[in-house]
């Protein structure tokens, strides 16, 4: 593939690179530029961050899981190009000095990327804008006195990039469509393709895996794909709505909704990860799938011309087996508007960054202190995002308090037999789901159940 | 001076700039060739057959080597030799290199080291703590024992007795930068390696021994690792032996680095401990018997194993005095990762045992756990003679004369609000049915020097030109803990001039022979009295020559604010070195230093292992979800002791990083092996180290003001591995908020995960 992007500013014109190569790659082993750094190669570390300025802004992204043909037509910068010419630090790189932000030194750059990204955009959020760089040396408070100082300095004006122009971008790449309906033809003929959308599992294949992928379809440009609707009947949202987008839809509507996508991975993972890929590899762990379920979200798929939408639920069949034709893709996501009775309770052993052992969605209804309707679905708890139908039908009719609840008790059996790996044993996970269930009851009743919401 | 002034480290703008360069950053020769091992896939048994022509045929591939074609030596131990770089055949653990791929990329050598088609014949793998037992697999011949008084005697009279068993966990370092060489065999056949490692000696020397080689014809260099924290003690050496070797066969340079899961699966992490208790105790709490009995599991080679669990038994005080104890250690074999060095070594497993029966002792008799402490604490007074020092002896015979922690906790009780805050949680927990708070101090008394006594020993080599700049060399390694700058800032302290004169160097061999790690805390006391050392005789051959030229008293003359004062002439430290240069007096010497008083016999368990203890204490307050078991660290108080510390800065860096590395190793990380071996837990996906929300909302660290009564470099104190346990308060107080959901014991197990706080809610409440 042919590419051109801003690398620290100057123009990067790369022809017939290989279409898998991650920025990482290309920079330490290719650029020789290797103020970025490996820390894990699966981007959970955040050493290799960078920032990546496009129409959306400027945000930071791992480039240890980013491939080339992404960066089309954007502005990186890596930690050798956030001073100025003359040597100038960016604020923050000062303020990490002044405040012994860094010791062994080697997540600084990817911090550096991180706090500058923040910093570009007046986040003060500091703990979520970190959350996907881990430092093993510090215990994190210097950096966050660090960014703390420098929140108020001004944003140097040799930070901001023109983006490429289209006369400069190289010919039309055809592997890259810029349309739903140009991605449906190409799609249609080669359903063998692997899809990219935003690499931040599709790039493990290639990091972790060491797989060879061909051909591949790169989503980025299709820009009708990130779309998003709120209307007053439903929500919509386009295969390629990133999660940093989704949070900002769904929290002012459904604030539990919003509050795990806040926990969801790390801010650079949000910022590449879509809602159609979240979907569509059909991980049984993936963090959308029970909260869209219990909102009765319905997926639409889309096959050449040919388009059809299921409740989202019948989407997963079985562990690693989707309801998917060959050459068909997840096209949108359309959740009904209602009134908002969803939790999200995402249970893992660390709150930030880690992937749930147990994620539980709840939606319940209660008219007259009565369950009227219940939607409740399941990450971690089979071998697919599944609905808890026996709990449900407990529930639902039934008064709601307490003896109701332990009344399902057995219910819960019915519905989950959880495995024990190394995230939860079975136990763990039953005694779990069941409790979030009550806490679900008590957060009704008015009570504080979260620890994060205790004060020194 | 610049000795005690909180500077930045060293390469503080390098970091933030991208310009540090590590391991992997220092750009290679031509041609240069990568390395990646393949790996054995079961846990124990023989490789019967082990095809590697798809390795061979993989693109890029130039060479497969098996431990057949290995030149020399096929080891890479740090201790008994019985830790081959490439398998003789038979596996010992799931992870263990079988074979070194030698590639034009990384990628490739990591592509094809996937492609070896191994056949074996298995065998029942010895995993865990119990079938070690029942197999009797151990190093050493049995159990190491040492005891003091009667402990069965004293436990039976004692008026209250209690038993129990704790989980320690064990913990992977986690170091950002992974374990990564580069060698480049010379003209002659030498070899230079540079490695990230914090032990360039062990490199060398096993270096030199896979090349059939002297130790002169290999030199090893060490700029700056991406951290250490032990990992990189000696598990460096299969990486920069492979190249070494690879290098030598080749003629071209070549590079290894371990991909972050292939780091999880083949190095070793910390020991994880089974500690089992039988503890007599009065009415307040004094402990009068005590007997422990330690199980480590040290997977399937000795490594640094025995010292590790010496010197938790070492810590099986902590910061009480023991008149009547018993310590039984055994030493497992398992078919896991070879356990290795990590930050405290051993320490913090012992040291959480007797926190634990502290803990246990306290709710047992319903008092505050912070009373029973201090009731069994070592007295304060220093005495060195007579029935008091007898009294404040450890269960190993050093009498304990330093003793500070009376004071230190006193003041940290007052600053934390301790007693306000214990009381106020009580009321909060009674209003509070589903989250529950806590809250616990905890002391920490930690042994500084290598309990091998020959290690504690260090070399420099100093340099002044003739223009008044002064290069530094010592043996010690930088890994982010600021030793660099903190040894800098003493020469430039005895040379009276500024840091900007000063230029600190890559660690190497060649330079400074003969180190020993940069480990047990020790990297400043060692080799910032050996660069002092190196100073002061340079200092002195300057001063006698000024003194005689310029007519004045040689020990009038004064180094001070960049200038040299001899009489009434002042000279520039520039002028001082030319002229010095200019009539001939050597501006170059060595420096060595070995910590004196220590004498110590390990396999009785007596003697003087420590030159000196550090001191600190922790006040963690935690509150606990009793529906899900998660948890969350409020709030936490430090007060620790550094000596006259060098560099505050860099001192409290330590602190604050060591407390969430210990916060870490007790609540989130988890390390899960299955039935077969292989460790679930390989990569940062699924290992859980905290991060940056996981620091204490309120985080207050300050230095305890306490000169060093031993005379160390400035009176400091060692400071890299203390703090790491004052995150034991941090399981205390889960322990804390869990009993306040029932009356039992919560019993609670490490790393506190939610899992095991759900279960110890769990048990308090059924009970």
């Amino acid at each position: 593939m042919d590419i051109t992007f801003l690398l620290n500013g100057e123009t990067v014109t790369l022809t017939q690179v290989k279409p898998t190569m991650t920025l990482l790659e290309w920079l330490r082993e290719h650029r020789g530029l290797t103020g970025t750094k490996e820390g894990c190669n699966e981007g959970d570390c955040g050493a290799c961050s960078v920032t990546v300025q496009d129409q959306d802004g400027l945000h930071a992204l791992n480039a240890c899981i980013l491939f080339l043909p992404q960066l089309q037509g954007k502005a990186v910068r890596t930690v050798e190009g956030f001073a100025a010419q003359d040597g100038t630090l960016h604020p923050v790189q000062e303020a990490m000095i002044t405040h012994h932000g860094s010791q062994c030194g080697f997540c600084t750059p990817g911090f550096v990327a991180s706090l500058v990204a923040a910093h570009s955009n007046g986040a003060r959020d500091f703990d979520d804008q970190l959350a996907g760089n881990l430092c093993r040396c510090t215990g994190y408070a210097p950096i966050i006195r660090a960014a703390e100082d420098a929140a108020e300095a001004p944003v140097p004006e040799w930070l901001t990039d023109a983006l490429p122009s289209a006369v400069e971008e190289p010919e039309r790449e055809p592997l890259q469509p810029e349309s739903s309906d140009a991605l449906a033809r190409l799609y249609a003929q080669m359903p063998e393709a692997t899809l990219v959308a935003g690499a931040t599992d599709v790039g493990l294949w290639v990091t972790k895996s060491l797989r060879d992928l061909h051909p591949v379809i790169f989503l980025n440009r299709c820009a009708d794909l990130r779309d998003v609707k709120v209307t007053g009947k439903e929500i919509t949202l386009g295969a390629m709505v990133t999660m940093r987008k989704m949070r900002d839809v769904m929290a002012p509507l459904h604030p539990s909704y919003g509050e795990m996508l806040r926990r969801f991975a790390s801010t650079q993972i949000r910022n590449a990860a879509t809602i159609g890929g979240n979907i569509a590899n059909g991980s049984p762990i993936g963090d959308n799938a029970p909260a869209l379920i219990a909102l009765g979200a319905t997926l639409h798929l889309r096959k050449g011309e040919e388009t059809r939408a299921l409740p989202l639920e019948d989407f997963f069949i079985a562990y690693g087996k989707q309801d998917r034709a060959p050459g068909e893709f997840v096209e949108k996501l359309v959740i009904p508007r209602q009134a908002d009775r969803l939790k999200v309770y995402k249970l893992s052993k660390r709150f930030d960054q880690d992937i749930s052992a147990v994620l539980g969605a709840f939606n319940i209804t209660v008219k007259r202190s009565k369950v009227s309707a219940a939607r409740i679905a399941f990450g971690g708890m089979a071998g697919v995002p599944k609905r808890a139908a026996a709990v449900e039908a407990a529930l639902i009719g039934q008064p709601w308090n307490e003896e109701t609840i332990a009344n399902a008790w057995k219910a819960w059996q019915q519905d989950f037999e959880p495995l024990s790996d190394m995230r939860a044993s079975a136990r763990y996970r039953l005694d779990a789901a069941r409790n979030m269930l009550t806490r679900y009851f008590l957060e009704d009743l008015g009570a504080e159940t979260s620890v994060l919401a205790v004060r020194p | 001076m610049s000795v005690a002034k909180p500077l930045p480290h060293d390469s503080a703008r390098q970091h933030v700039t991208g310009q540090a360069r590590y391991v992997d950053d220092i750009p290679v020769p031509r041609n240069c060739l990568h390395l990646a091992f393949g790996l054995a896939t079961i846990a124990k048994g023989r490789v019967t057959d082990m095809d590697l022509s798809a390795v061979r045929a993989a693109p890029g591939v130039r060479l497969v080597l098996t431990a057949d074609d290995l030149p020399f030596a096929n080891d890479v131990s740090p201790s008994a030799h019985d830790e081959p770089l490439l398998s003789d055949g038979s596996v010992h653990y799931l992870g263990q290199p079988l074979f070194l791929v030698i590639a034009d990329s990384h990628l490739a050598a990591r592509k094809a080291a996937r492609k070896g088609e191994i056949s074996y014949r298995e065998d029942t793998p010895i995993l865990t703590i119990d079938q070690a037992m029942a197999a009797d697999s151990r190093f050493e011949d049995g159990p190491r024992i040492w005891a003091r008084g009667d402990a069965a005697a004293a436990l039976k009279s004692a008026p209250h007795q209690l038993s129990g068993t704790l989980e320690v966990a064990g913990q992977e370092h986690f170091y950002l930068e992974g374990q990564a060489a580069l060698a480049q065999v010379q003209d002659n056949g030498d070899m230079v390696v540079q490695s990230s490692t914090q032990h360039p000696t062990e490199i060398q020397h096993k270096v030199a021994e896979a090349l059939g080689k002297p130790m002169h014809a290999v030199r090893v260099e060490t700029r700056r690792m991406g951290g250490g924290f032990g990992g990189k003690e000696s598990q460096g050496n299969a990486l920069a032996v492979s190249c070494a070797v690879a290098s030598a066969i080749t003629g071209m340079a070549c590079k290894m680095r371990y991909d972050r899961d292939d780091d999880m699966i083949i190095t070793g992490k910390r020991h994880d401990f089974r500690i089992h208790y039988t503890v007599g105790h009065d009415d307040q709490g004094r402990v009068l018997g005590l007997e422990f009995v330690q199980l480590a599991r040290c997977g399937w080679a000795q490594d640094l194993s025995l010292p590790v669990a010496d010197r938790a038994m070492l810590h099986a005080d902590n910061a009480y005095r023991l008149p009547d104890i018993r310590i039984e250690s055994h030493r497992l074999k398992t078919n896991t990762q070879s356990a290795t060095a990590f930050r405290g070594f051993g320490g913090p497993q012992g040291m959480l045992g007797i926190e634990r029966v502290m803990d246990h002792i306290a709710h047992d008799l319903g008092l505050d756990p912070l009373a029973v402490r201090q009731i069994n604490f070592y007295d304060e007074t220093g005495a060195t003679e007579g029935d008091a020092a007898q009294r404040n002896v450890t269960p190993y015979g050093q009498q304990v004369t330093d003793f500070v922690l009376h004071d230190l906790v006193a003041k940290l009780r007052d600053s934390a609000d301790y007693d306000a805050r214990r009381a106020a949680i009580a009321d909060w927990n009674e209003d509070s049915p589903v989250l529950k708070k806590g809250i616990a101090l905890t002391p920490v008394k930690f042994g500084i020097s290598f309990t091998l006594t020959h290690l504690n020993q260090a070399g420099a080599l100093v340099h002044v030109y003739q223009d008044g700049s002064v290069q530094l060399n010592h043996g010690g390694t930088e890994m982010g803990q600021g030793l660099n700058q903190k040894v800098a800032q003493v020469a430039a302290s005895r040379f009276g001039v500024g840091m900007e004169s000063l230029r600190i160097t890559a660690t190497d061999t060649g330079k400074v022979p003969n180190t020993s790690a940069t480990a047990a805390s020790s990297g400043s006391d060692l080799n910032g009295m050996a660069v002092k050392n190196a100073c002061d005789l340079i200092r002195a051959r300057m001063s006698d020559f000024l003194g005689s030229h310029l007519g004045c008293p040689a020990d009038e003359i004064n180094f001070a604010g960049g200038l040299v004062h001899a009489g009434d002439n002042v000279l520039t430290f520039a002028q001082a070195a030319q002229l010095c240069y200019e009539n001939r007096i050597s501006l170059s010497a060595t420096g060595f230093y070995k910590t004196p008083k220590l004498q110590w016999d390990r396999l009785k368990g007596d003697g003087r292992p420590f030159y000196y203890f550090a001191y600190g204490a922790a006040v963690t307050e935690v509150v606990i979800d009793t529906l899900t078991g998660e948890n969350r660290v409020l709030r936490c108080d430090i007060l620790h002791d550094a000596g006259s510390s060098l560099n505050p800065a860099i001192d409290i860096g330590q602190v604050e990083g060591g407390y969430v590395q210990g916060l870490g190793w007790l609540t989130t990380e988890e390390l899960v092996w299955d039935t077969t071996g292989h460790l679930r837990t390989h990569a940062p996906s699924t290992y859980k180290i905290p991060a940056c929300s996981d620091r204490p909302e309120v985080f207050n660290v300050a230095l305890y003001d306490n000169e060093n009564a031993e005379n160390t470099i400035y009176r400091s104190k060692a400071v890299g591995e203390p703090p790491l346990m004052l995150g034991i308060s941090a399981l205390m107080a889960l322990s804390d908020a869990v009993a306040a959901c029932g009356a039992s014991y919560p019993d609670l197990q490490s790393p506190a995960t939610p899992e095991k706080i759900l279960s110890a809610v769990q048990r308090v409440q059924d009970v």
